[in-house]
């Protein structure tokens, strides 16, 4: 049952994630902490900071920790593997389209039409991970540290670019010396 | 022979992209410029402008960004079997390191000194994904009127918790109008002058 489920929610991920890995992000979190409450939102962004910060792309790398969570090794491989199926069927009538200019047009708007929506999306994720079990004790005078660590990242991510590896790092080696 | 050339192009696709998959921090984007160095300028399976034409669509795809483009690239270069080499060898690395950090996370999660090191990185995470959905909205060039699009979609998962499988297929819908009626006026003006 668990098996099936995980290959449903991630096929579903495949068809539906336009936009790249963050854009999945957000679907991955509403199967696994909204539907099927597999973890909680502190385990999800424990398991966003370590795919993103291992190589290779982030959705496969949270696709596989999912599976190997709710099902062991064989659903860590379902999992990842039910995410790349929906790919693996389109290649061969894509290819047989590429041909054509004018559908690659129609793409390219579509996807352009998209954008705000996924963008939307994305800040939703955030957002919703922005509770009481990711900022510890909001509003007690010094442990408001969860805050400035966000607002810090925020701003070294948004106006600087920083690399986000180090900002895990740098947040991680933070939470060591504060808490 | 031939079959021999076949599974010799399709080991050394596998290859290149396991070594990319292992090696490539940051996603997708990271990621194409070493696809680039090795498919193309390295082995030579293709060029350059047909490269970048295939990158260009592959863009517009739903799905892993890094196995598409393992799979388009796989299967011009050599057919499904290409396709199917180059998306193992892409997906494999992930696979084996996240099996071994989550085996041993899912050991020392509960140790004090983790869970304080996790609990100074779980708002940057936060960060992480709050700055580039603002980053998108902000390239997506917005006007007045399609400022409304995001903070709809924000109300609708966040506040109102519609899952979005279902605000991404509703803006499928509204933006296939929108490019249709984009491709019409299009033709309309090459038609006119």
């Amino acid at each position: 049952m668990i098996y099936l489920q995980l290959l449903w929610a991630f096929v579903k991920i495949g068809v539906l994630g336009f936009g790249g890995g963050y854009a999945m992000l957000s679907l991955i979190q509403h199967e696994v902490v909204d539907h099927y409450a597999w973890m909680t939102t502190t385990e999800f962004a424990d398991m966003v900071a370590i795919s993103q910060m291992t190589p290779g792309p982030i959705s496969i790398n949270m696709a596989t920790y999912v599976g190997y969570t709710t099902g062991g090794f064989a659903g860590s491989l379902l999992a990842s593997f039910a995410l790349c199926l929906p790919s693996l069927i389109m290649v061969y009538f894509i290819m047989k389209l590429i041909s054509s200019k004018k559908s690659g047009a129609l793409m390219s708007n579509l996807l352009k039409g998209l954008k705000p929506a996924i963008a939307g999306l994305i800040f939703a994720a955030g957002l919703t991970m922005m509770n009481t079990q990711n900022f510890v004790q909001i509003g007690k005078g010094e442990n408001n540290i969860s805050i400035v660590i966000c607002v810090l990242a925020f701003v070294a991510s948004y106006f600087f670019k920083a690399n986000p590896i180090l900002l895990i790092l740098l947040s991680g080696a933070v939470g060591f010396f504060v808490y | 022979m031939y079959y021999f050339c076949a599974m010799k192009i399709a080991w050394q696709l596998f290859i290149t992209f396991f070594k990319i998959g292992a090696f490539t921090l940051g996603g997708g984007y990271a990621m194409l410029s070493m696809v680039e160095k090795a498919v193309v300028d390295q082995k030579k399976w293709i060029a350059s402008d047909e490269f970048w034409d295939l990158i260009a669509i592959v863009q517009s795809l739903p799905g892993v960004f890094a196995v598409n483009t393992a799979l388009y690239v796989g299967h011009r270069i050599a057919g499904k079997r290409g396709a199917l080499a180059a998306m193992l060898g892409a997906i494999i690395p992930s696979i084996v390191i996240i099996l071994l950090l989550a085996t041993i996370f899912r050991e020392y999660r509960d140790l004090p000194v983790v869970e304080r090191i996790f609990k100074g990185i779980r708002p940057c995470v936060v960060a992480l994904i709050l700055a580039p959905s603002l980053r998108m909205i902000k390239s997506a060039k917005l006007n007045w009127k399609t400022v409304i699009i995001p903070i709809v979609t924000v109300a609708l998962i966040w506040w109102l918790k519609v899952s979005p499988a279902l605000v991404i297929l509703a803006a499928i819908t509204g933006s296939l109008i929108y490019a249709l009626i984009i491709n019409r006026k299009a033709k309309k003006k090459e038609v006119e002058p």
